[in-house]
């Protein structure tokens, strides 16, 4: 059993947070910092008769957080001299990855649950997502040491998305709803794809070094 | 028309490939293209149409048009005689085509049951049903009570296509995402069902005997294996799976890096198709499996043996595959973005989510060009390649495919370094585009073409949210008008594009002169020559008879000749064959 943490207060705390986050440099906030930012609660209520559960609406909180991580890392790479496999990876995990985040905020917004948008990952910490530290290391990094970190790294933060769906799957009565089956399945299938061929590419990169 | 094709610089020989970057000097998708720009709206979108016309659209029963999202979606479609079944991911629905400009509602099955992918084989029809919402009762209100659910086959008796029976729910390990349809080669009252499916295993608790583990190696693994069903079809009731086939062993990427301390990684290889396409007639199966593209010999359909894999890198999941008639190449299609996504933009990757084409050699593929549609779409617009089948167009390779909100398509690939579109078919958003700082939308309404299909002279398409089309090529200077009415001129009893019947044309005037027209095209044979093949084919037409076929013999030996020489030879032989059956045939 996988133990996965929680984000609904998490998104709350990302919500109330937006103002802050504004005025506050990325660098500065860590995966921790939603617990420092225990504001006012508003628990998930689901309407009577809705074919899903507060497990999806945690999922797709929770992924859009996820996704918005996975898609900065993604944009460092340009500037940052990656190898033209790595960019190309790169750039598909990231249009991959808006357009899922505008079907998660869609399927949120109709069905009346609290949007985050795409920062909201600065506050909220899913699992195999980067800390504050490993961010600023992988932005500061170049050439090979780039992408091998970047593919390292993206690795276990696609990991960590499998987590969540299977802990999504593992929680009784949830992703029965037609498009949060769909969507969770389709995060299983191409991210695992994606692993493989991130796997495959570590071993064709140079070491690290020279 | 220049479109988008590249031939690939490297060797294909590694299980996993990556691809360098080959597209720098191309300028689609392109915002001039006719296609981008169209007013949005559901019933009254723009239109913009090439080399093809819309005969009919007809919206959605009232029993599926009540939400947005998946949940009454239209999915694929299966063809019986003038019968078109329509899955829906809420049920499926029965249409009398056999007046084409008037759909007929024959019946409607309201039956939870995603994805609801159709075929129909006799009397019986097979519902795909995958995730967790499905009940064995059909009804709504989600699974209560794990015993209830739903994931595999549903099988129905369509003897009455106006009061389809549910005869029973063959259950499986990975639910059914898509089926394939493959009759047992010497006994004519069996036939197996490929199922393909998406989802992780069931628990043991809630089916017997699944499990879903991590080794691929490991037989009692749900996962990794092609979960077959036998189909008595005097006993339909009697369904049930009989095994499933590891034709996925040693499809593993490298578990570590090179140069790294070796730590176990979990298996990325593909676990499953998404669908299969089976082409019974040459004993072989396509497999669009996640990051692999499957060649599978099935001449025993229960022991399927895998004789070729390849993978790349520009391909986000191998989605479904199309074979030409001869069996010598296939279309592999990338459903990048999963259907819902917008991945046909001016901004979108060109090298994802469209179709490749492969060739076949002594059971090995070889990787050729890609093809996406050229039209940038709008952001409103999910868009990636879909399903389709071929046209029967004697002498050419040529498919028609759905693209969801990209419309229909349909792409030539005779020539599989260059594939081209010679007709599409489109409507604009169904949504308009949001205002600008709205980001909390709220419609994003998934639509466009599921999947489109020839039958039996015209093109089906089934619209997600829309309804049904029906649409008709015209003749144009890409595709004449006798090669459409050779093409015509094929007729099947029953159709599903998952099972890939031969092709095979009748001795008829049309079929020679779809040949001849396309060696005026392409200068395969003086201009000289098949202006006097065109004459005498003329003459020949106008008598009966022993002249006739007299006539003929005479014309097809001096076309023998011609293909000596003649710039496409292979063509020419073709022709000359077609003639020589055309003066057996006559009376």
């Amino acid at each position: 059993m996988t133990s996965v943490r929680r984000p609904a207060l998490a998104v709350t705390a990302a919500l109330a947070a937006l103002a802050l986050l504004l005025a506050r440099p990325a660098a500065a906030q860590g995966h921790d910092s939603a617990h420092g930012h225990h504001m006012a609660h508003t628990p998930i209520t689901i309407p009577a008769g809705a074919g899903y559960t507060a497990a999806d609406v945690e999922f797709m909180q929770g992924m859009i957080a996820h996704h918005g991580q996975a898609i900065y890392m993604s944009r460092l790479a340009a500037g940052r001299q990656a190898d033209a496999r790595v960019q190309r990876l790169a750039t598909k995990i990231d249009q991959s990855q808006v357009a899922e985040i505008r079907i998660m905020q869609e399927w949120l917004a109709r069905r009346g649950q609290a949007v985050p948008d795409t920062s909201a990952w600065r506050d909220m910490h899913m699992p195999g997502m980067l800390t504050a530290a490993e961010l600023d290391a992988l932005a500061a990094a170049a050439g090979t040491a780039f992408d091998r970190a970047y593919l390292e790294l993206m690795i276990r933060h696609h990991e960590g998305a499998l987590l969540m769906v299977k802990d999504l799957f593992a929680t009784a009565g949830a992703a029965q709803e037609v498009d949060a089956n769909v969507f969770a399945n389709d995060v299983v299938s191409v991210q695992t794809a994606e692993i493989g061929a991130m796997r495959a590419l570590l071993a064709q990169l140079p070491p690290t070094g020279k | 028309m220049h479109l988008r094709s590249f031939r690939r610089v490297f060797a294909l020989a590694a299980p996993l490939v990556l691809v360098p970057a080959l597209l720098a000097a191309q300028s689609y998708p392109s915002q001039q293209d006719p296609r981008s720009g169209l007013k949005p709206g559901r019933l009254d979108a723009g239109v913009a149409a090439q080399n093809m016309r819309l005969v009919a659209a007809a919206p959605k029963p009232a029993e599926f048009d009540t939400a947005r999202g998946l949940t009454f979606i239209n999915s694929d479609l299966a063809f019986s005689d003038k019968y078109v079944y329509q899955g829906n991911f809420a049920g499926f629905t029965v249409w009398d085509v056999s007046e084409p400009k008037a759909p007929k509602v024959v019946s409607v099955v309201a039956c939870i049951t995603a994805q609801g992918d159709p075929s129909v084989y006799g009397n019986l029809l097979f519902i795909s049903a995958e995730g967790r919402g499905n009940r064995n009762d059909c009804a709504k209100g989600g699974v209560q009570d794990p015993k209830d659910h739903m994931a595999g086959v549903r099988i129905y008796d369509v003897a009455n296509p106006a009061a389809p029976r549910l005869i029973k729910n063959v259950q499986t390990c990975k639910g059914s995402h898509t089926h394939t349809i493959v009759p047992d080669p010497k006994d004519k009252g069996v036939i197996y069902v490929y199922v393909s499916g998406n989802q992780g295993a069931r628990p043991d608790s809630e089916l017997a005997g699944c499990k879903e583990g991590t080794d691929p190696a490991d037989e009692t693994n749900s996962l990794y294996r092609l979960d077959v069903i036998r189909v008595p079809l005097a006993n339909p009731e009697q369904a049930e799976v009989v095994t499933g086939a590891r034709i996925f062993t040693g499809l593993e990427p490298a578990p570590h890096a090179a140069g790294r301390p070796e730590r176990r990684a979990s298996p990325t290889g593909p676990r499953n198709c998404h669908d299969v396409t089976a082409y019974p007639a040459m004993n072989l199966l396509a497999g669009a499996c996640a990051s692999h593209g499957l060649l599978v010999d099935i001449s025993n359909p229960l022991q399927p043996k895998r004789l070729d894999a390849v993978a790349d890198t520009n391909f986000s999941l191998w989605h479904t595959a199309v074979f030409s008639n001869d069996g010598k190449r296939v279309v592999f299609t990338d459903e990048w973005g999963g259907g819902t996504g917008p991945m046909c933009q001016a901004t979108s990757m060109l090298e994802m989510g469209g179709n490749t084409v492969l060739t076949i050699e002594k059971g090995k593929y070889t990787q050729h060009a890609y093809f996406k549609i050229p039209a940038a779409q709008t952001a409103e617009e999910n868009c990636v390649s879909h399903n389709g089948g071929l046209i029967p167009v004697p002498g050419r390779d040529i498919m028609v495919q759905g693209w969801y909100q990209g419309g229909v398509s349909v792409m030539e690939f005779t020539d599989p370094d260059h594939p081209r579109e010679l007709a599409y078919f489109d409507r604009g958003p169904i949504d308009a585009p949001a205002a600008p700082g709205d980001t909390t939308r709220r419609f994003g309404t998934i639509g466009g073409s599921w999947g489109a299909y020839w039958w039996n002279g015209l093109i089906y398409s089934s619209e997600l949210d829309r309804g049904f089309d029906i649409l008709e090529l015209v003749p144009s200077d890409l595709l004449s008008a006798n090669e459409l009415e050779a093409a015509k001129l094929v007729r099947f009893a029953q159709y599903n594009p998952q099972s890939q019947p031969k092709i095979e044309w009748p001795a008829a005037f049309p079929v020679v002169r779809a040949y001849l027209d396309q060696l005026v095209r392409g200068n395969g044979l003086a201009a000289r020559r098949t202006t006097a093949i065109a004459q005498a084919l003329d003459a020949a037409e106008q008598q009966s008879g022993a002249k006739r076929r007299a006539a003929l013999q005479k014309l097809a030996a001096a076309v023998k000749k011609d293909a000596k020489g003649a710039a496409d030879s292979q063509r020419v032989e073709a022709m000359a064959a077609a003639i020589t059956a055309l003066a057996k045939a006559a009376k």
